[in-house]
């Protein structure tokens, strides 16, 4: 990683990142404590709109399947939790559909550390599979595409028609203590709070250091020229594995901190529609910067449940309509629109200047 | 053996049903490399439009008429699918040319929308679409194997569609131009081909078909807002199974998937039946990567 000069943007941009760091820390001073689970839950989906920000953003792959990865965290930790909650006792979910005994599966998931582990390996090795098998094969672009709504689909019936293991339509839901602490109490609240803002801070150094370094510039070849790459002697699938598989854990983390804070997971939360409103929250908030695409995911987010409790009905319609502008008149969001202003006064200013040296 | 027979019509009908879904879909992507994501609600469209019809039909003409409303309804279908296929291409799909993921977005956004006007206009319940009585009961094989008249009269209809793409895209003036824009896009500008017309006249037919499917799929059951999207993905299987470019592939692609389909939820239940389709079609592309039938060309894309 090579030394940056601190020019004076820079330092502003540190500020700005650092004053950003601080309110985030000190917001449980200020704000409610259904405000605050509320930012929890955004921060979360902040955590997955970098993942999916790394991917599509600098690799240029577009996978709608995240929500997959983001569900496998999740239930990864909701077995954990559902767990706690029954005392090591098959869950009530499970008496319903006539299984008297715990799976071999359902069993290692008491242990905590278990959990956490497997929330992180279990969606990074589906993606490790999955592009293995399709990036090897020069598969990409709209087909890979297509396969990754495919396996949200069949992960999505997968988990609603296997109710005796995973609970079904109605998901797995009522937990009461976490390491032993009690979920419901503030206090817990308040530090699953923290350690969700740390890490959305670590993980966004994270990619910060991955995009810095010569992989990351490997990415962003494969991005605008993937046979270019191919032909410079680089194996373009191997990186797009590794990225796909990174991205991948990035959202299993996202998805144990979700569920966390909001309680419950159901197959409802990583079907098709979750898996393309994170990729609207990234191609708002601006694909290929990290920055824009935490805030879109905050700000899509926040305008989701202001818009939803206002009218229900118009939230899809915007989401639609807002799509297509997006797509057609932002290609880079709300944070290249900066640039794209910048890149119009400094043209401004060059037709000026013409003017006033014509000789030249 | 009965139970053989009625697997492999089940099988054979839910091939037919995903091959005209598919079909409009595989054309607009071997041309354009356009995934209209908007697919399933044109599909949604022409189911609405039959429902419409026979609204007409049932205030507007006497009882005897009432059940050849859906003759009418399939050429009304495709029109008004057509229509909207047309107006989707010349006021969106043209400026995302060229770039296939940003036009998957956007139509996924017109998608939602039409979807929800869907609801707004018709309500979010289904409703219900009579369908005519000359195709009710059945055709006896054997004893206890009843094969539907509604679904041989799909398996029909989807025949019949498949001939008529096959004229026009192999021996019609229109299509021959269709072909050239598909092999070679520039060499085709060069000629004298307008691309541009021949861009919206794919897009809007492969729309026209969408919506004979929602035409069919009223025989099928109740409609409503979110038709579409359940039969979508199963579409795009279809195309990325089959290749693009040639109509063998689509039709290859349309009948493994059914059949297999079919075959593995008779073995195990729907959602494992499912999930080792998709391991099969992963485990397919690994041998040919281009789908099925592919289109060579001298591009390395």
């Amino acid at each position: 990683m090579r030394l940056q000069k601190f020019t004076p943007q820079r330092i502003w941009i540190l500020i700005g990142y650092a004053a950003a760091a601080a309110a985030l820390f000190s917001a449980p001073l200020f704000v409610s404590d259904f405000r605050l689970n509320l930012l929890a839950k955004f921060l979360a989906f902040a955590i997955v709109a970098l993942g999916l920000d790394l991917i599509w953003g600098f690799t240029g792959i577009l996978s709608l399947g995240h929500g997959i990865f983001f569900g496998l965290g999740a239930y990864a930790m909701a077995m954990y939790l559902k767990l706690e909650a029954s005392g090591g006792r098959p869950p009530d979910f499970m008496g319903w559909s006539g299984l008297k005994e715990l799976p071999l599966f359902w069993q290692p998931f008491q242990n905590f550390w278990f959990a956490v582990a497997m929330g992180i390996a279990i969606p990074a090795l589906l993606a490790l599979v999955l592009g293995y098998f399709t990036f090897r094969n020069r598969i990409r672009g709209v087909y890979f595409t297509i396969l990754t709504q495919a396996l949200v689909i069949i992960t999505t019936t997968l988990l609603i028609g296997q109710q005796a293991f995973t609970g079904g339509t109605n998901g797995i839901t009522g937990y009461q203590t976490v390491l032993g602490y009690s979920i419901g109490s503030p206090d817990t609240k308040r530090v699953l709070y923290y350690i969700t803002v740390a890490a959305l801070i670590g993980i966004f150094v994270f990619c910060r250091f991955v995009i810095g370094s010569r992989f990351g510039k490997v990415l962003r070849a494969i991005r605008d020229g993937e046979n270019r790459v191919r032909f410079i002697g680089y194996n373009p699938a191997v990186y797009q594995m590794v990225v796909f598989t990174i991205s991948a854990a990035i959202a299993g983390i996202a998805g144990m901190l979700f569920v966390l804070h909001v309680g419950i997971i159901s197959p409802s939360m990583l079907g098709i529609v979750p898996s393309i409103e994170m990729v609207l929250w990234v191609a708002i908030g601006g694909r290929g910067t990290l920055i824009g695409a935490a805030l879109g995911a905050i700000l899509m987010n926040w305008a989701k449940s202001e818009f939803s409790t206002a009218y229900p009905e118009g939230w899809l319609f915007f989401m639609g309509l807002l799509f297509v502008v997006v797509v057609v008149f932002m290609p880079k969001g709300v944070a290249g629109l900066v640039s794209q202003l910048k890149f119009r006064k400094k043209r401004r200013e060059q037709k000026h200047e013409g003017v006033r040296n014509p000789a030249v | 053996m009965e139970v053989f027979l009625l697997q492999l019509f089940n099988g054979l009908s839910i091939s037919s049903i995903l091959l005209l879904v598919a079909l409009g879909l595989a054309i607009t992507f071997g041309l354009m490399k356009v995934i209209n994501m908007a697919h399933g609600e044109l599909i949604m469209i022409g189911a609405y439009s039959t429902y419409l019809t026979q609204n007409l039909f049932h205030d507007y003409l006497p009882e005897s008429m009432f059940d050849w409303y859906y003759v009418l309804a399939i050429p009304v279908s495709f029109a008004i699918a057509f229509v909207f296929g047309l107006i989707l291409e010349m006021s969106l799909i043209r400026f995302l040319y060229g770039r296939p993921l940003d036009s998957l977005l956007a139509t996924w956004g017109v998608g939602l929308v039409l979807q929800q006007l869907a609801r707004s206009i018709f309500g979010a319940p289904n409703v219900a679409v009579t369908s005519p009585a000359w195709l009710n009961g059945g055709l006896k094989i054997m004893d206890g194997t009843l094969l539907p008249y509604k679904r041989l009269f799909i398996i029909a209809l989807v025949a019949a569609c498949l001939i008529a793409m096959y004229f026009y895209i192999y021996r019609s003036h229109e299509g021959r131009r269709m072909r050239a824009v598909m092999q070679n896009r520039d060499m085709a500008a060069c000629l004298g081909v307008s691309t541009r017309r021949v861009d919206a006249m794919t897009f809007a037919i492969g729309s026209g078909i969408a919506g004979i499917a929602g035409c069919a799929l009223t025989l099928l059951g109740p409609i409503g807002p979110s038709l579409g999207t359940y039969y979508i993905v199963d579409a795009f299987m279809v195309v990325v199974l089959g290749g693009v470019g040639k109509l063998v592939g689509t039709v290859l692609g349309a009948t493994g998937i059914g059949m297999f389909n079919t075959l593995f939820e008779y073995w195990t239940n729907a959602s494992l039946g499912k999930v080792l389709v998709f391991v099969c079609i992963v485990a397919f592309l690994q041998w040919k990567p281009m789908g099925l039938v592919a289109m060579r060309s001298r591009s390395l894309d």
